[in-house]
């Protein structure tokens, strides 16, 4: 059952060849069985799992289903969950059972998917190897050595050792694109304000987006089609209709013009990653599509401009973790004087890489350091903005390397922040200029996964996902499964 | 020395809207501790603020009222700082695009000149929670209701220059927000409260001398008295060589004396930034204009009208439109009566005013109302009772409800005119004080008062004055 499509699993579900229940115990009974390897779960909610199912059940047997009523899911566990531990990773919140369910989560639970639980992340989402989180690091299904990439590691790994069919992610710099790249699974992150923040415990709120991960672009576009949407609980999402994704992706194929940017090239890629990128590329013009070559200015100022601006809007975000009404508490820190009490929770709470985060984005708002840092990093944002418009009134899509080489290991980039961020080189543009963009399977180095990125103009998530499914339906990287998963 | 006093004065001022600025809670006051607090207000993770639109119709409204341009596009900022009572770690306010900018406001003094006070900005922003310090032994509890509850800050220029200058500046903020009814203005329930920016300079210099703010009043008296030992504290340290501490100082009532807070060295740094989760406010001329339509009579038209149509003297006017309840009474008392508009004003200034006051009472829970007060007035103009007998009709009314006939009718106190009636009083009056007949009419004539009074006391005060006066003179000199 798990190597199925989301689509192939739907049909047995209302043919009743397969129950909810049947399928979600499959997938209960292989987490049972592989996530202690993989430790890409913080918590399994078992009982909660086989009501929903047992629920969807009745709904399938009453033909009140919906295309995804009855199909397991994960989600990352920056998503609040009505009743179920929420813990961003985090010691901070190991403690917080939310009241409540993100409107990702409401919205797929309305369709009648069944969570199968929560996934492992990198505290509070900061991080590209899920070595931050406060639940140990996540490791890669293709060599357990190595990481799944993150913030999204555990919703990645999930996905690529078939433990859940599709699971929801959120992608600040690349939080979904990079994980699903280094664990070869199809990841999208829509465009800015596509799908509702609401519910999803917030890291950089203007760079913040939900998305999907699943093994293949179809099963990614049914899931997403149910999630997005104007939500007027969140301010900042688009009031524009959801199409039917999953319908145009079957469309027939247009020819493409497809920018192909020479600095997404540049020494610091892994020469065998870029080979199997180029190779993909092909596989695309195959298809029907024009490579043209071009240019992305500032595209090198994007690890730095994130690095102010994300800071900057974490150390604010993260400040209502205080220990005061939800949340870790230090032991008698309310016998402790005010700012002491703050000092020991959040000291203990907060795990290195995020106080890091906070520290820079606490200096960076700080008076006297406001324009040199904010400021500017809000001017190069939008330089960046005006270079991705330009490049689509030439291209309809952009398509390069998701990161500069496959997997690393555990352990390798941890003292190392920079080359740690410089992973992100080549997703962080999407997320300043707000764009979609996914990473698909496109091939393999040393029996490791390489992403193929695609981004898009605002909005333009039918044609990505269309795209992916053209060149899915040509190729097989994105069946392959890790070996012992199968 | 002469010194010169400069005074801005930054006014929160709470919006009487029914849910708050970010989240559908209600703000209703008084609730149990918590219990109007939603996740929102409560800071709890995932959630988002979203703009209340009435906030931004109220401040719009502010603004249209006191000659404001009203920013087509202005930015919420998040203004960072830790407290308990702040569940986000930051307020979300206006910083450096304001709702409204550039607006005036006049004032008249004591002396009856009119002062502009410039009013630089007004911006929405959320209010916080409250810290409760007692009751808890040693620990503090926190009580959410009134955090996400709108505000406007309106911020003056330091145009003011005695602390009865700020006073009636912050009356008449005060006066205006209640007009335009987008705040109950409930000092008690801290709906009003006011930080003062205070220095002192020697008179004729341009320069401004170093302020400090004094956070945190909340009553005209307290606003006026804190600026006024504030100023002489600081003329003293300057007086005596040395210099002002730019800092934050709390106004203690009970030991009437400033008291510093913390320095500007220990202030903090907000770190304002624009927040991300609210897009940029915009407001087209459609809106306004359709917010302009809904705009009340303001008070100085209201004033300036009252005088010229009712004939007012500038005080009572002022008076009567110092609360827009207080003016629509008067207004429907003079709708109501055939007497002088100057009649119903003295009676609404003198005798209803008195009754509010000492029973604590707003003009709208007056037990008189106005229709009553307009009945009472009539029966004055057309002579059923006199003017000392409506008092103690009014006083009936007060205490024991009823209409103005029926009182009247249950007490008999209709005025005695009838002449064969008042020569029979008056002349048991004059059988009963042969003394005092006797010194009139050897020429002491200003007995003659105390025997109208004697007439008026043995009719229980109905007699027509006027009345007894020609009867009880005529019988005098023509008896021999």
């Amino acid at each position: 059952m798990h190597d199925s499509t989301i689509a192939q699993l739907a049909e047995a579900l209302r043919a009743r060849r397969i129950s909810a229940v049947e399928l979600t115990r499959h997938f209960l009974d292989r987490i049972a069985r592989h996530d202690p390897a993989l430790n890409a779960f913080i918590t399994v909610t078992e009982d909660e799992a086989l009501r929903a199912a047992e629920a969807a059940d009745r709904r399938l047997a009453s033909g009140d289903a919906s295309a995804l009523t009855g199909i397991p899911i994960a989600h990352k566990d920056i998503f609040c969950t009505e009743g179920v531990k929420t813990s961003c990773g985090s010691r901070m919140l190991d403690n917080f059972v939310s009241p409540y369910d993100a409107t990702a989560v409401e919205r797929l639970k309305a369709a009648g998917m069944v969570m199968l639980g929560k996934t492992n992340m990198d505290e509070f989402a900061m991080g590209s190897s899920n070595e931050t989180s406060w639940y140990g690091p996540v490791k890669n299904p293709w060599d357990t050595t190595r990481v799944p990439g993150g913030s999204s590691g555990g919703s990645a790994a999930a996905v690529a050792a078939r433990l859940a069919p599709a699971a929801t992610g959120t992608d600040t710099g690349g939080s979904i694109r990079q994980p699903a790249a280094l664990s070869g699974v199809t990841g999208i992150k829509p465009t800015y304000g596509r799908v509702s923040r609401y519910g999803m415990v917030a890291f950089a709120s203007s760079l913040d987006q939900a998305g999907v991960f699943a093994a293949t672009a179809e099963d990614a576009a049914l899931v997403l089609e149910a999630m997005a949407g104007f939500d007027p609980r969140d301010s900042t999402s688009l009031d524009e209709p959801v199409p039917p994704y999953a319908a145009e992706i079957e469309t027939p194929w247009e020819r493409l013009k497809i920018g192909v940017p020479k600095n997404f090239f540049d020494e610091g890629l892994d020469p065998a990653y870029a080979e199997a990128v180029r190779a993909a590329l092909a596989e695309i013009e195959k298809l029907g599509a024009d490579l043209v070559t071009l240019d992305l200015e500032y595209l090198h100022l994007s690890v730095p401009t994130y690095y102010v601006v994300a800071p900057a809007e974490a150390s604010s975000n993260l400040a209502r973790f205080d220990g005061v009404r939800y949340g870790y508490r230090s032991p008698g820190a309310e016998q402790l004087d005010l700012v002491t009490f703050y000092k020991r929770n959040r000291a203990e709470g907060f795990g290195a890489e995020v106080k890091r985060r906070i520290l820079i984005g606490t200096y960076v708002l700080s008076a006297g350091y406001y324009d040199a840092y904010y400021l500017k990093a809000q001017r190069v944002r939008k330089l960046i903005s005006e270079d991705f418009a330009r490049a689509f009134r030439e291209v309809d899509l952009l398509a390069g390397p998701t990161t500069p080489t496959p997997a690393f290991g555990l352990g390798q980039k941890t003292n190392d922040p920079i080359q740690m961020y410089l992973n992100d080189i080549y997703t962080i543009g999407a997320n300043l200029a707000g764009l979609p963009a996914m990473s698909i399977p496109c091939g393999f180095v040393d029996n490791l996964p390489v992403g193929l990125q695609l981004i898009g103009p605002p909005l333009a998530e039918s044609r990505l996902l269309k795209t992916a499914h053209y060149f899915q339906k040509a190729t097989d990287w994105h069946r392959r499964v890790p070996p012992g998963y199968e | 020395m002469d010194w010169e006093i400069v005074i801005g004065l930054e006014i929160h001022t709470q919006l009487a809207t029914r849910s708050k600025i970010f989240s559908g809670a209600s703000t209703e006051y008084g609730a149990p501790p918590n219990t109007q607090a939603s996740l929102v207000d409560l800071g709890y993770p995932g959630v988002l603020p979203v703009l209340n639109r009435e906030a931004v119709v109220m401040a719009i409204k502010f603004g249209l009222a006191t000659g404001c341009t009203i920013a087509r596009r202005s930015i919420f900022a998040r203004k960072n700082y830790f407290y308990p009572d702040l569940p986000k770690g930051y307020q979300i306010s206006q910083y450096e695009l304001p709702i409204v900018y550039g607006g005036k406001l006049d004032i008249v003094l004591d002396d009856g000149t009119v002062k502009t006070i410039g009013i630089t900005r007004a911006h929405l922003e959320e209010d916080a929670g409250k810290s409760l310090h007692e009751d808890f032994h040693g620990l503090t509890g926190i009580d959410l209701n009134r955090a996400g509850t709108p505000l406007i800050e309106i911020v003056s220029e330091p145009d003011m220059r005695s602390p009865a200058e700020a006073g009636a500046y912050m009356r008449k903020i005060h006066t205006l927000v209640r007009y335009l009814g987008i705040s109950d203005g409930n000092m008690q329930e801290g709906s009003f409260r006011c930080d003062a920016n205070v220095s002192v300079r020697r008179r004729g210099e341009k320069a401004f001398g170093t302020r400090t703010e004094i956070k945190n009043l909340n009553s005209f008296r307290f606003v006026e008295k804190a600026i006024e030992v504030e100023a002489e504290r600081q003329i003293d340290v300057l007086e005596s060589g040395g210099r002002i501490v730019q800092e934050t100082r709390l106004y203690d009532p009970d030991r009437n004396e400033t008291r510093p807070m913390r320095t500007k060295e220990e202030a903090n740094d907000y770190r304002y930034f624009p927040d991300p989760d609210l897009l940029p406010l915009v407001v087209d001329d459609a809106l306004i204009e359709e917010i302009r339509a809904t705009l009340p009579e303001l008070p100085d038209a209201k004033r300036e009208r009252f005088m010229r149509e009712y004939d007012l003297p500038a005080y009572d006017a002022s008076i009567l439109t110092g609360q827009r309840p207080l003016a629509d009474y008067f207004e429907a008392v003079v709708k109501a009566t055939k007497a002088r508009p100057k009649a119903a004003a003295n009676w609404v200034l003198g005798e209803l005013m008195g009754a509010l006051n000492k029973s604590g009472l707003e003009i709208g829970e007056s037990k008189v109302g106005a229709d009553q007060l307009a009945a009472l007035l009539d029966r004055i103009e057309d002579g059923t009772i006199s003017g000392k007998i409506a008092k103690e009709v009014f006083e009936a009314l007060w205490n024991e409800g009823g209409t103005v006939a029926e009182v009247i009718e249950s007490r008999g106190l209709v005025q005695i005119t009838d002449r064969a009636a008042i020569e029979a009083l008056v002349d048991t009056v004059v059988d009963a004080f042969p003394e005092q007949v006797q010194q009139y009419k050897s020429g002491k004539t200003q007995v003659l008062g105390f025997l109208v009074g004697q007439v008026m006391k043995a009719s229980r005060g109905k007699a027509n004055p006027q009345q007894v006066n020609e009867v009880l003179r005529a019988r005098l000199d023509s008896s021999d």
